[in-house]
């Protein structure tokens, strides 16, 4: 395939100018072109959520999305959540609640997280689960997922 | 040893406490490293042209238009690889057992939809598949028979025409006399169970990558398994190098639950390709491949009968069972592990005298089924507890009062099954009394009654189970499989700077063993937690290693931590002895620093490895030894590990769905290292069963086509799908091994099915039916309950 094209993108704050492929998808620029390999693939068909990241704040599946159509959008992967001396909030809570097991999924929680602590009431355990229920996690069982959550929205408070 | 050791208990440590997880930063950070995530330069990327036909043979193959392709490197078929790759041959001492072997690429036939054909080389992935979409192949379509019952018939067609049969397994396990024993019992039970076929699907789908060293003539493989150890040595054989030219390392890995437990196609590929193109070669997976073309599971009949007395005690249980087992026997399992232990495992954890199963395993059409978390036992759980519950509601019997008088309790350990199964004491009674008392049963039943009163579906369903975990060198973990999975070496060095490092054979990937043998190593040599660093899942660390499967790790890496530490240990001891001029016995460590206990002197570890190593002649040459150890342990037994589900459920009359309300497992796993941990593996194990029990199956069509070939379609628990589930620890007796541990992180995968198939039988009883199949979709409930309905209507005629 001919014909690559310019994007520019901010991806954690850093900004990336690249040339690339119409058919690239977003999922595969991220891990393969930035080397952001934190964000994972697991179906390429947008059920599991593991490739979930944040599109200008709301999230987002990045192997249903090519990379040229986020051009001059902002990018958040969960890179910039945190790193691995100082986790960010939503990473804290989910090593305090061993709400992970083999990791892959977890990235994409985190990001669907983020995004659903700003928008989402979560005043319920039935209103959080409902939205975790955009990705799957094959270790946990979600409960020690939904223990996180629940005291993430307990520290945030009524949705503003 | 004539009792567990309690050594560690004595002390307050870290074994026992919910230590944070050592991966976790690394995972939630973005840091990780899975297969994927490694990057060499110059790879070559491989696209694997699948067959789509289930049995027929290879006539043509024309790659001419896919040359072209801009980024291709080459297109490799069967033969290309000719005298390069010697099969893999799963062999067994099991009389009569046929062993397919197991190649790289399919030669001149193809056995299901989705086994590789030819590797497509390219550049980048993107161009292997713009290739492989121009490369057309032409088959010749064989007959076949694409379910079990058929594929048993003597004139069905031959998967491999070499075996002779399409049968290339059987057992028959027993005692007793069975038939005459049901001759005269009161009360028989009895029909024909399935859990029809379904797939691990762990969250990374399966990638390798091999790496050629020229220089060495040396093949790295990194690989998402959870055998790396198997894996070398299968490879060294079939790749003909000798174990030094060959290391295969798991990385991060994403998951497994079995499905990354056996040798791939792929995995001989990418080395055999790496050598052959001297650069290195990767093949990600995609899902669509881990759906047609990873190991599958359970999809055995299991025709069984329970004789039982009046008094509800069970008198004898007799079984014949056909397991589907794919196309290819399993490299190193082999087809045997799923279906006998089916029959291996049903009495299950009961007093029954006499018992018979036969089982036979049959080639179709179809991947190979391989080890999932629980094998075979979440089909002889279901089954079992099936044949239970339904004895019990014929005598009019409680669930609860039914299990009370069958399970194997008090002076009856070690109890011999009738398969010739162990169960070493374990607290079978007191898990279903404490299960039973964490949801307050009675409680329950009036509440039940009430809502039966309102016309609701609400259900109870109980199962109690056992599994042998921790399995020493006495059995192998697949029935007569020659590899040795009893045996775990560990070695810890202390070295210069005063770290700490651990290295054994198993292959995490998931259960946070970089943490539990850190805390089992800080507990015995009594250093740092934070100065440990556990190294597993490569073959290089140790003389022979196998992995991470069939409950093994905590049991027997746990055991060898400990038994390396205290070696470790002894020599820290006199070390620190003649540094600081103590008597040994004077010396204790605990948390990284050596003390004396009659005097203030003390040194951390740090201190005491910078004297051992650099500071000539504080130690006199002659007394100067490496602060290492090196040793390996082998239970030689197995343990069990017990446990009682009871799950309630309510069956929504609309729309036939189930909704898990209530959960609770009481379980005895020994004694705990990390209570956190082991909360995770039941709950993840549980929501598992449910999948099982409620939404997981892959289905063939009558073309043998798979149906269910995307995550859409092959549907797994979400967070909405999952109650929270309660658990109480039992710690009883503990095992008779080092440590005390027993292996946990597959019963609730085993308990879940058999205790929601109850609780669904339970809330339907009024209208008779008994669930014979899982899952048990809102499709099969609706037709069951239309099927009990016509027929009560037809007898109201």
């Amino acid at each position: 395939m001919s014909g690559k094209i310019d994007i520019s993108v901010t991806v954690n704050g850093a900004s990336y100018n690249r040339s690339v492929e119409p058919r690239m998808l977003l999922s595969d620029f991220l891990r393969h072109e930035l080397g952001l390999t934190g964000t994972h693939v697991g179906c390429e068909h947008g059920v599991c959520g593991a490739c979930t990241i944040l599109l200008d704040g709301r999230s987002a599946r990045s192997c249903l999305t090519l990379a040229v159509q986020v051009d001059g959008q902002e990018i958040e992967t969960v890179e910039g959540q945190g790193s691995r001396e100082e986790l960010g909030r939503v990473q804290t809570a989910f090593r305090d609640h061993h709400g992970l097991q083999c990791g892959f999924c977890t990235p994409g929680f985190i990001m669907t997280i983020t995004d659903m602590l700003h928008h989402h009431p979560l005043e319920s355990d039935e209103q959080i689960r409902d939205a975790l229920s955009g990705n799957i996690c094959r270790c946990t069982g979600y409960q020690h997922i939904v223990n996180a959550v629940r005291e993430l929205a307990k520290e945030r408070g009524p949705l503003q | 040893m004539s009792q567990a050791d309690l050594s560690v208990e004595m002390r307050p440590g870290l074994v026992g406490k919910r230590v944070k997880r050592t991966e976790d930063p690394r995972l939630l950070s973005g840091n990780g490293q899975y297969v994927d995530d490694i990057k060499l330069p110059n790879t070559a990327h491989v696209a694997i042209l699948r067959s789509d036909q289930p049995h027929a043979l290879i006539r043509d193959i024309r790659v001419d238009h896919a040359m072209d392709v801009p980024g291709l490197i080459a297109i490799f078929e069967a033969a290309d690889l000719e005298g390069e790759v010697r099969p893999a041959i799963p062999s067994s001492r099991i009389k009569g057992y046929y062993a397919t072997p197991y190649w790289p690429l399919a030669r001149g036939k193809v056995r299901y939809v989705g086994e590789p054909v030819l590797a497509v080389v390219a550049e980048s992935r993107y161009a292997a598949e713009d290739a492989l979409a121009l490369i057309e192949v032409d088959y010749e379509p064989l007959p076949f028979a694409i379910r079990q019952v058929d594929a048993v018939a003597d004139d069905a067609p031959l998967i491999h025409e070499e075996a002779g049969t399409n049968i290339i397994i059987a057992r028959e396990f027993g005692r007793g006399e069975v038939d005459a024993v049901f001759e005269t019992a009161p009360v028989r039970v009895g029909a024909q169970f399935r859990m029809t076929r379904k797939t691990a699907t762990s969250m990374e789908n399966r990638c390798y990558l091999a790496d050629y060293d020229r220089r060495r003539m040396a093949v790295t493989l990194w690989t998402s398994s959870n055998i790396p150890g198997i894996v070398k040595d299968a490879l060294a054989d079939s790749l003909s190098l000798p174990g030094a030219r060959l290391r295969v390392i798991a990385p991060d890995v994403g998951g497994s639950f079995g499905g990354k437990g056996s040798l791939y196609h792929e995995e001989m590929l990418v080395c055999a390709l790496a050598r052959k193109l001297e650069r290195p070669v990767k093949f990600t997976g995609d899902r669509l491949e881990e759906l047609t073309a990873s190991s599958q599971a359970f999809d055995e009949l299991i025709d069984a009968e329970l004789a039982v007395d009046e008094e509800g005690r069970f008198l004898a249980l007799r079984a014949e069972v056909i397991g589907d087992i794919g196309a290819y026997s399993i490299y190193p399992w082999t087809a045997g592990l799923e279906p006998v232990q089916v029959v291996s495992f049903l009495p299950g954890p009961y007093r029954i005298e006499h018992y018979r199963g036969r089982v036979r395993g049959v080639l179709t059409p179809k991947p190979p089924t391989g080890p999932y978390r629980g094998v075979g036992r979440p089909s002889s759980t279901f089954a079992m507890e099936r044949l239970v519950d339904m004895a019990a509601r014929k005598l009019g019997m409680d669930a609860a009062e039914i299990r009370r008088r069958n399970l194997i309790d008090g002076e009856e350990f070690p109890y011999r099954t009738g398969s010739g199964i162990i169960w070493d004491k374990s607290a079978f009674m007191e898990c279903l009394e404490a299960a039973c008392a964490h949801l307050d049963y009675p409680a329950l039943l009036e509440r039940q009654k009430k809502a039966r009163e309102q016309g609701r579906w609400i259900g109870i369903g109980l199962s109690c189970y056992a599994e042998l975990t921790g399995i020493g060198s006495r059995i192998a973990v697949a029935p007569g499989m020659p590899i040795n999975t009893g045996t775990e070496t560990g070695t810890i060095t202390i070295d210069s700077t005063g770290s700490v490092i651990g290295a054994f054979g198993i292959a995490s990937h998931g259960q946070g063993l970089e943490t539990t043998l850190a805390q089992i190593i800080a507990d015995e040599l009594g250093c740092a937690l934070e100065d440990i660093e556990i190294r597993q899942g490569d073959s290089s660390l140790v003389p022979m290693s196998t992995g991470t499967y069939a409950s093994r790790s905590a049991v027997i890496a746990g055991g060898v931590a400990i038994k390396t530490a205290r070696v470790v240990k002894t020599k820290v001891l006199r070390a620190a002895s003649i540094l600081m001029d103590v008597p040994v016995e004077d010396l204790d460590a605990s948390g990284g620093i050596i003390r004396a206990r009659s005097s203030n002197a003390a040194m951390t570890f740090k201190e005491l490895a910078n004297a051992v190593y650099m500071q000539m002649g504080r130690i006199p040459h002659d007394k100067r030894e490496d602060l290492t150890g090196s040793e390996s342990y082998d239970p030689y037994l197995g343990t069990a590990c017990s446990s009682c589900h009871v799950a309630v459920v309510e069956v929504d009359p609309e729309t036939y769905g189930v909704r898990v309300t209530d959960y609770v497992v009481a379980e005895d796993c020994g004694r705990i290292i990390n209570p956190m941990i082991v909360d995770g593996q039941v709950h993840g194990a549980v929501a598992q069963g449910i999948g099982a029990a409620l939404l997981e199956e892959i289905h063939y069509d009558d073309e043998g086509q798979l149906v269910t070939a995307s995550l859409a379609d092959y549907l797994l628990p979400l967070a909405t799908d999952v109650p929270d589930i309660g658990i109480v620890h039992i710690e009883a007796d503990l095992p008779n091994n080092v440590g005390g541990f027993r292996g946990m992180g597959e019963g609730g995968t085993i308990g879940a099915p058999a205790a929601i198939a109850n609780a669904i039988s339970d809330a339907l009883s009024p209208l008779g039916i008994e669930i014979q199949t899982l899952p048990a979709t809102p499709d099969r409930l609706f037709r069951l309950v239309e099927q009990s309905r016509a027929t009560h209507l037809q007898k109201g005629q």
